[in-house]
């Protein structure tokens, strides 16, 4: 009997236990094994209706939501912002009604607002899963970080990982300091000191300004993307000045360990936070994210939606 | 109209240094030292202080009578205790002009049910850029000066505005908010806006504003009035400048000195108010604020919106919520933690706000207008916002279990509450 999971929406890492996530870590590693066979569908979600609400732009999380549920044999529909009636003054709350009245079962949903899967998850009785919101919270791709991080270096605990770049603004950031210190991990914070700030102590990190020291005990390497979308004008001088203070060229690689993992949620900007061939080298396991991203997916909705192994 | 004798009551009139058992009466919508005949209300066991005032409530009317109206707002002031309520200008169309304070005037004579004081704008639409007709301003009825909703970036447009305003004796009332450190800011910045990932709003943001508002008080010589204090360094620094008796005063809310920033992290948008709910810390100052008279008046920032504006992402939310019923019950909290007396607390509801204001209220002085408050300060009660007087809902404190209460409200004479 499934004991572990007893959620039905996932809102983000920060209410999970160590238990919870490792739970779910193991039931990706089970859905990863169905997408390598040559038949990569499986009956778990048949009837079940699922809804990609994406209020912000997004290609990569979309796409792997609607190929996971697809995998799963859910039925899938696609809303995005241009599509869709919130455009036409409709409030959130009325197209998940909607929604629910076209009897959805798990709505997923990326919105530009930290929050909104939560005020949702307080009037629906589908299952709501966050793809991201605003700067809050995008737990799937933490899910993906660790998953990633255990097929190669066999754990997270005692792990030294080192998230480079904008984290006030990164979502992804959230996640995974939640997931990375519930698991055991140190984790580091660097970059521009006003993207960095130190109230991220209080969440058990540290946080530093100087690359080389941010770099050179890391088992991992998190590269963040600059989120111009996010941002006030104020926060640094320039996107060239960003990668000659802290972007990963190959001077500052040579220096890391030489086992470090290099990864990035995407999409990356060659030549900014990463050096081109840097994100194509051997250590760079950017690609098996996404491809990890599928079954971690898989993995969420099928216990969301109250499915056991 | 009948004469009252509001009988074995304990008189609290803080500008009468009265703190006894007494009996008030009223005649003639006047307190009055004896009357004949009059119609007797027991309230033994209960306080009789003058009526309160509440200097920050948002009528708005006119322009967004969905959300409240004179009429529904002065009711929601008569239950909360409240004889006397200042509204601010934002409405639609500002308060920018004598016709918007006429049709306020006007539709307080028809339907309002407490004493409503209007403020005048500041600057032309509330936008910061040029004077409103100040000396009309006044001659229509305004009692202040305030962009509320806003703040005047511009230090020379505010420095004139108090020089101008001091000429009429006008206090200038002013939302204490840098625009460009508190930007798109919707939470206090601190740990929760780095946990939620909400965009924080600095108390730096109100410390700024508040600094200047000192130093211009003390270049034109003229009171300025800094609303809703939320920040400790705030209240440091308007204590500071009282020492050298500068004419600068300020006024806290009770959901700033009863509630922190951790209230927002189900994302909740009845929490969302501007300035923000701040750290321990920042609570702590406000209640020393209170304590030592840096803070002169406690006023509630009524702030009405509807239910499908509040029901939605917490950044799309508008800021603010509702609070003349809720306000008493919380302030008399200060007594009970032994922040302030009970006297010095309905001074601040009292003789400050009218002193501010150069209001003819406040007191039960012989021949002062009849305006009494009757408090029960133990009566335990829940907050119920679904039976608030209000048109709307947007309060964090439903289901709240509260005690005391006004049980009646006088306003000239006339009970007004029940």
């Amino acid at each position: 009997m499934n004991t572990t999971w007893r959620h039905k929406d996932l809102l983000g890492i920060q209410e999970l236990t160590a238990e919870e996530i490792t739970f779910l870590l193991d039931t990706a590693a089970a859905f990863k094994q169905v997408g390598e066979r040559s038949i990569k569908k499986v009956p778990s979600l048949r009837g079940k209706t699922l809804v990609n609400l994406f209020i912000e732009p997004s290609t990569r999380t979309r796409t792997s939501f609607e190929l996971a549920a697809k995998r799963l044999s859910a039925d899938v529909i696609n809303i995005n912002t241009t599509a869709s009636s919130l455009v036409k003054g409709e409030t959130l709350k009325d197209t998940a009604l909607n929604l629910q009245a076209l009897n959805a079962d798990i709505i997923v949903i990326r919105h530009s607002a930290a929050g909104a899967p939560h005020f949702l998850a307080r009037f629906l009785k589908a299952s709501i899963i966050n793809a991201g919101d605003g700067a809050h919270e995008h737990p799937t791709q933490a899910l993906l970080d660790a998953f990633t991080i255990r097929e190669h270096k066999g754990r997270i605990d005692g792990l030294n990982v080192t998230i480079l770049g904008d984290i006030l603004y990164s979502r992804v950031a959230r996640s995974n300091i939640w997931l990375l210190t519930k698991l055991g991990a140190r984790v580091t914070l660097a970059g521009p000191s006003t993207l960095v700030p130190r109230v991220f102590e209080q969440f058990g990190c540290r946080v530093v300004h100087d690359i080389e020291t941010a770099i050179g005990d890391a088992d991992v390497i998190n590269l963040l993307r600059i989120q111009h979308e996010r941002q006030r004008k104020t926060m640094f001088p320039s996107i060239g000045e960003y990668t000659a203070m802290f972007g990963l060229n190959k001077d500052r690689f040579a220096r890391t360990k030489p086992d470090a993992l290099i990864m990035h949620p995407g999409p990356i900007n060659r030549g900014v936070e990463i050096d081109s061939e840097i994100a194509d080298c051997d250590r760079s396991v950017i690609l098996e994210q996404v491809t990890n991203g599928l079954a971690v997916r898989m993995a969420v909705l099928f216990v969301c939606s109250g499915g056991q192994l | 109209m009948k004469s009252l004798l509001i009988k074995g009551g304990r008189v609290i009139d803080p500008a009468n240094h009265v703190d006894e058992v007494r009996d008030v009466f009223i005649a003639e919508s006047k307190i009055v030292a004896s009357a004949q005949d009059a119609e007797v209300i027991d309230a033994r066991g209960k306080i009789v202080t003058p009526g309160l005032i509440d200097m920050h409530v948002h009528l708005r009317e006119p322009g967004r009578g969905d959300k409240e109206t004179v009429e529904t707002g002065t009711r929601c002031a008569a239950r909360g205790g409240f004889t006397s309520i200042v509204c601010m200008p934002n409405t639609t169309p500002a308060a920018d002009n004598t016709g918007t304070i006429a049709f306020i005037r006007q539709r307080v004579a028809e339907v309002g049910c407490v004493n409503v004081f209007p403020t005048g704008a500041i600057s032309k639409e509330l936008k910061g850029e040029e004077l409103a007709p100040i000396g009309s301003l006044k001659k229509a009825g305004i009692v202040a000066l305030t962009d509320d909703g806003h703040c005047v970036q511009s230090n020379d447009l505010m420095r004139r505005a108090v020089e101008y305003a001091k000429m009429f004796n006008l206090p200038v009332l002013d939302h204490c908010q840098d625009y460009s450190l508190v930007a798109d800011g919707v939470v206090h910045e601190g740990y929760w806006s780095a946990a939620l990932g909400l965009r924080g709003w600095p108390a730096t943001g109100e410390d700024v504003i508040v600094a200047r508002n000192v130093l211009l008080a003390e270049l034109t010589d003229w009171w300025i009035h800094c609303q809703h204090i939320s920040s400790a360094r705030s209240v440091q620094l308007i204590r500071e400048a009282k020492r050298r008796g500068v004419k600068i005063s300020a006024e806290a809310c009770p959901h700033h000195f009863t509630m922190t920033d951790g209230c927002v992290k189900a994302y909740e948008t009845n929490f969302k108010m501007n300035p923000p709910l701040r750290t321990e810390h920042d609570r702590d100052g406000i209640l020393e604020g209170l304590a030592d008279g840096t803070i002169d008046c406690i006023a509630s920032d009524h702030a009405p919106h509807c239910t499908y504006e509040k029901e939605v992402e917490f950044d799309l939310a508008p800021f603010g919520i509702i609070g003349l019923e809720t306000e008493l019950a919380l302030s008399l909290e200060l007594v009970r933690k032994k922040v302030l007396t009970l006297p010095a607390l309905i001074e601040r509801f009292t003789t400050k706000p009218a002193t501010l204001l150069r209001l003819n209220k406040g007191t039960l002085s012989m021949g002062a207008d009849a305006d009494v408050t009757i408090i029960d300060p133990e009566i335990e009660w829940t907050y119920d916002v679904t039976q608030s007087a209000s048109k709307s809902r947007n309060s964090p404190f439903h289901g709240w279990q509260m005690r005391g209460k006004a049980e009646r409200t006088i306003v000239g004479g006339v009970t007004k509450f029940p």
